[in-house]
């Protein structure tokens, strides 16, 4: 199953949930934010939201700037 | 220094302060106790896939019970990658605070003034409060003003160019007419640019590269914290009028052999 991923193509195995994206990806999803196929991924939607195929995924954190 | 008010917080420092291009987080610390800044802005990027335990975040160096974050939407090109980037920003973090930036140009980093009109109007109706970085013009001040920002950001000069306060009038005029606060954000170079900025009025100052690329930050952010605080206090006190020709400061009478 492929999605786009951060932009890249990315290959999954089976539809997943976006908390076990973010784990298989070695993610601590505490700091970050998701957005699926262009709307943000609430927080307490991560452990049921699904992602399926050809889903376009954005993960995103802070870094420094002004 | 009399209290900065934006939407519903209040700063006692009006000096805001960005967290890029530091040469390590421990310096940025560092800068960031100098400054004595309360707020400090971050970017939203892709979280790097390539590395192992990414995800890692620039608020993991950052005290978020002592300094508040404002992210912004730097980068953006569109009023809707903005709009999606103001989203992401706020899951991710700790408020529904954005430092809006719509670029239309790659070269000046010149806000694109027409979509961030445009992004302005969908955060405000979403329950954002939006502090967008516009030009030095007044009217696009007072347009972002009645579409709901929180303050206006009239740029000093191009981001990261040190050139300082190059419209001086506008800057004066943006403070005249504006009923919130106005935040002089970019362009700022060295102590008396800051100074200058909050001597026409500026409610306050943002500055990144001015600290962050100096060769001592620690020491510039301080001298950016004293300037901020000597400007306003000269705006508050009320400079004397500019005169052309000379005002003897002793008296005129008196003087021995007339």
């Amino acid at each position: 199953m492929r999605i786009t991923l951060n932009g890249e193509p990315h290959e999954l195995e089976a539809p997943m949930t976006v908390e076990a994206l973010l784990a298989s990806l070695g993610i601590d999803s505490r700091r970050v934010a998701v957005e699926r196929n262009l709307t943000v991924v609430r927080r307490a939607r991560y452990a049921s939201e699904m992602i399926g195929e050809g889903d376009e995924i954005e993960i995103v954190n802070f870094v420094g700037g002004g | 220094m009399d209290p900065l008010q934006i939407a519903d917080r209040t700063f006692r420092s009006r000096l805001i302060v960005g967290t890029g291009k530091f040469t390590s987080n421990a310096v940025m610390v560092q800068a960031h106790e100098a400054s004595g800044a309360e707020m400090v802005t971050v970017a939203v990027r892709r979280v790097n896939l390539n590395a192992r335990g990414s995800g890692e975040s620039i608020l993991d160096a950052i005290d978020t019970s002592r300094y508040f974050i404002l992210p912004n939407t730097a980068g953006c090109y569109t009023a809707d990658e903005a709009i999606r980037t103001a989203r992401l920003a706020q899951e991710a973090g700790l408020s529904n605070w954005i430092k809006l930036e719509v670029i239309g140009d790659e070269k000046t980093l010149f806000p694109d003034n027409e979509a961030l009109l445009t992004a302005t109007r969908v955060l405000v109706k979403e329950g954002f409060v939006v502090l967008p970085y516009t030009t030095d013009d007044p009217v696009v001040c007072r347009k972002l003003e009645d579409a709901g920002a929180a303050a206006v950001m009239p740029l000093g000069a191009p981001i990261g160019s040190g050139l300082g306060i190059q419209n001086i009038n506008n800057i004066r005029i943006i403070r005249e007419f504006a009923r919130v606060p106005v935040i002089v954000d970019a362009g700022v170079g060295t102590a008396s640019d800051a100074s200058l900025a909050m001597e026409l009025g500026a409610d306050a100052v943002l500055m990144n590269t001015a600290i962050a690329g100096a060769q001592d930050p620690v020491r510039m952010a301080r001298a950016m914290r004293l300037a901020v605080e000597a400007g306003r206090l000269a705006w508050l006190a009320g400079r004397i009028p500019r005169r052309m020709y000379a005002n003897a400061s002793s008296p005129l009478e008196g003087v021995i052999g007339r």
